[in-house]
């Protein structure tokens, strides 16, 4: 006699239990109908909350609808939203003030994730506990960071000002992080930065690992300097998973919201007004839903884009 | 015998499960919620409801939200027809869309049937936070709470006779309360960077904070005070030429000095927490902030007493303050709406507004204003009364969020960022204004 395990003898018990017309239903499909059943309930869940949305935020977008008014008739206006949203320098400049965060903060959480990755790779006595102490940024609440970084920037009692203070030789209370229109953009690409340089680390830091020994023997036997090691095998190597980590990072950054509303509210004025936070004024302040669908649609359509050419680009560089 | 206990517990729990529903539903059913904002009237408001409790049996809850969230949180609530609030102390700002959008309940019949007189409420309160359209007689709230924006001042630091000589010697009159706006820079000035008992002071706490309305709210003092209109004619929405007038541009100009010159460093994103904060930690000389905060400050222990000072937004060409307070309304979406009317009924009664005063709210019942003891009961009871007198507010529009957050970016983008001249912002501000209300089919 051969025992069964208890989900064997549930699942016995459930087919016993199974009215024998239904059994014989189910017995009758095919495997491909089966395999429909279960994708169903999951197909029906994305299409109502992401395809639907997506395709009413698409209509919306060609309305003058206002969600707090309800009792407003909503008429039909064609591209006039897109056109307005297009021709709107606010709009522009808020695209600006995007791209300019998206960038710097690229440049620098590659170059120090790159950089922290080759280091702790190294292998060296308690790289353990720094790689643990490294990561704790990336563990925080957006909102937490934002709210003790405005502390530190703050221009009489900040632990920023006095350190920057302290080695450049200035009075700590004479310059503004947040408050200055020069030094707010850079503010909030200090902050990101710190944030999530360790999370490009961490995926670097993949790709290092990844790489395996025998090659860099190989190269050695080769004669190969440690320069040309460097560029001929770790960089090569470790670019796919640094270009997914700058993708991730870019689709994230592009749509950054809570850090810097945390931190500036888009100002002062609004130069560190990004994308995301002129979007959410009009859409749930403003309520200019369809004035804001169309900027969303627009912004979409701008990530998706870039997105798809990116990862085009990052298939092209692993198949080599 | 653990069987027994684990049995036991388990049919507890499930007993208790299935009867919190019903206790809960028992109690919400002679419940009402009130929505406001999280602030110290707040918490008189808390205190004198209890009476309403005792003498009607109905129960009262309370949704208080911080300043910076409080219109994002309850508009949304309004807007999604949210049965969360049965009665709304809505910012006065608010009327024009509670009432179009059917948010609010028009209380007209309700204040026919028991005799409430709107005549019983001082008048500006009862333009600014009940009618809509604005002035005719449809009536959406009863006045609840009157504010206005106005200052107050480290008396003990202007009593001091090195300062007093020091500044008369510069300026050619005494170190007291400015009498109009110039004069309060002037006093400001002379306190920004000076040391006094061994810490380094600042002129002026002021507002600048962009997310929600501080800015227009802080700037609009100074507007009001050289003349400030949001149209040629009232109702037509001519915006040229008021909105950017000479006047205006000169009263944005020197609001912008005297945030330049006069605030402590960093104070670039400052709304009434800041402004009390820059108080209350010794840091500024004055401060402006709205009356509702006056009991408060008054009673503090390190700069309340005798060591605080209190004035009215000083003029320039004309007395003028920006209005602040609200109305209290019921909201449509309510499933007990007589039990809301009943707690209106109840709190527009005399004794009910004397005591709404006592504890630390700003009562709009002429029985209170009128009252020969009232301008001495406070300190600052005089100057609340003067301010009332000339208050102005912001657009009521439906639209008034989109305004307001217009106004918030040209602001703050000529006085903190340093962008474009005064003149600039002010055009491009009737830009914007024109365009919302091009939108709302008013022009």
């Amino acid at each position: 006699m051969t025992e069964t395990s208890p989900i064997q003898r549930v699942a016995d018990s459930v087919a016993l239990s199974t009215p024998p017309r239904m059994a014989g239903q189910i017995r009758g499909l095919s495997d491909r109908a089966i395999a429909w059943l279960f994708v169903t309930p999951t197909i029906l869940l994305l299409l109502a909350i992401n395809i639907f949305p997506l395709v009413w935020t698409i209509y919306l977008s060609f309305t003058n609808y206002k969600a707090n008014r309800l009792n407003r008739e909503v008429k039909w206006i064609g591209l006039k939203n897109y056109e307005r949203v297009l021709t709107d320098s606010d709009i522009w400049h808020t695209l600006q003030v995007t791209a300019h965060f998206v960038c710097w903060t690229m440049f620098f959480q590659v170059i120090l994730g790159f950089g922290l990755a080759w280091l702790i790779n190294k292998q060296f006595r308690g790289h353990s506990f720094w790689t643990t102490l490294i990561l704790l940024p990336m563990m925080l609440s957006p909102a937490v960071v934002g709210n003790f970084w405005t502390f530190l920037y703050q221009p009489q009692i900040g632990l920023f000002n006095y350190v920057v203070g302290f080695f450049a030789g200035v009075d700590p209370s004479s310059f503004q992080m947040i408050g200055e229109v020069n030094l707010a953009p850079w503010a909030i690409i200090i902050v990101d930065t710190w944030m999530w340089t360790p999370y490009v680390m961490l995926i670097c830091l993949a790709g290092l690992r990844s790489i395996p020994d025998y090659i860099y023997e190989a190269a050695e036997v080769d004669r190969a300097s440690k320069w040309r090691q460097f560029w001929s095998i770790t960089v090569p190597m470790v670019l796919p998973f640094l270009m997914l980590a700058v993708l991730f990072r870019v689709i994230e950054n592009f749509k950054m919201f809570d850090l810097v509303v945390e931190l500036t509210s888009g100002g002062p004025g609004s130069v560190t007004e990004l994308a995301s936070i002129n979007l959410k004024r009009e859409a749930f302040e403003k309520w200019r839903t369809g004035y804001s669908s169309a900027f969303a649609i627009i912004l979409f359509v701008t990530v998706f884009g870039v997105a798809n050419i990116y990862v085009k680009a990052l298939n092209k560089v692993k198949q080599r | 015998m653990k069987k027994v206990l684990a049995l036991a517990s388990a049919v507890s729990a499930a007993a208790l499960a299935l009867t919190a529903p019903v206790g809960e539903a028992k109690a919400q059913s002679t419940e009402l919620t009130l929505c406001w904002a999280a602030w110290d009237p707040a918490n008189a408001l808390v205190e004198l409801s209890k009476d309403f409790t005792a003498q009607s049996g109905i129960g009262m809850k309370f949704e208080f939200v911080p300043w910076p969230n409080f219109a994002d949180r309850m508009l949304n609530e309004l807007n999604s027809g949210g049965k969360l609030c049965d009665l709304m102390i809505g910012d006065s700002q608010w009327i024009g869309g509670g009432a179009e959008n059917g948010h609010y309940v028009k209380l007209n019949d309700f204040f026919d049937r028991e005799g409430i007189s709107m005549d019983d409420f001082a008048p500006a309160t009862v333009y600014a936070y009940s009618t809509w359209p604005k002035g005719e007689p449809n009536y959406y709230a009863l006045p609840a709470m009157g504010d206005a924006n106005a200052w107050f001042y480290r008396k003990d630091w202007f009593a001091r006779a090195d300062l007093q000589s020091e500044f008369k010697a510069k300026y050619g009159r005494d170190l007291a309360p400015p009498k109009t706006q110039l004069e309060l820079k002037d006093v400001a000035e002379f306190f920004q960077g000076r040391e006094i008992d061994g810490q380094k002071r600042y002129g002026a706490a002021i507002f600048t904070e962009r997310g929600s309305e501080g800015i227009t709210m802080g700037a609009t003092g100074a507007l009001y005070a050289w003349g400030f209109k949001y149209e040629n004619t009232p109702g037509k929405y001519d915006m040229e030429g008021a909105v950017n007038s000479a006047d205006a541009v000169a009263a944005l100009e020197y609001y912008k000095e005297l945030y330049k010159c006069c605030t402590p460093p960093g104070y670039t994103d400052s709304y009434m927490q800041e402004s009390l904060d820059a108080f209350k930690s010794g840091q500024v000389a004055m401060a402006m902030n709205w009356f509702a905060f006056f009991p408060g400050l008054h009673k503090d222990e390190q700069v309340g007493g005798d060591k605080i000072g209190f004035f009215v937004n000083p003029g320039q060409k004309v007395e003028a303050s920006t209005l602040g307070g609200q109305g209290i309304s019921v909201v449509s979406y309510s499933d007990k709406q007589e039990e809301a009317l009943q707690y209106i009924k109840w709190f527009a009664q005399p004794d009910v507004q004397k005591k709404w005063w006592a504890l630390g709210g700003y009562s709009c019942h002429v029985a209170v204003l009128n009252d020969p003891s009232f301008k001495e009961s406070q300190p600052f009871a005089a100057d609340f009364l003067l301010a009332m007198d000339g208050v102005q507010d912001f657009w009521q529009e439906p639209a008034y969020a989109e305004l307001l957050l217009a106004m918030q970016k040209r602001l703050h983008d000529y006085i903190v960022a340093d962008q474009g001249t005064a003149q600039e912002a002010l055009d491009k501000l009737i830009e914007d204004w024109t365009e919302t209300f091009e939108d709302e089919g008013k022009l």
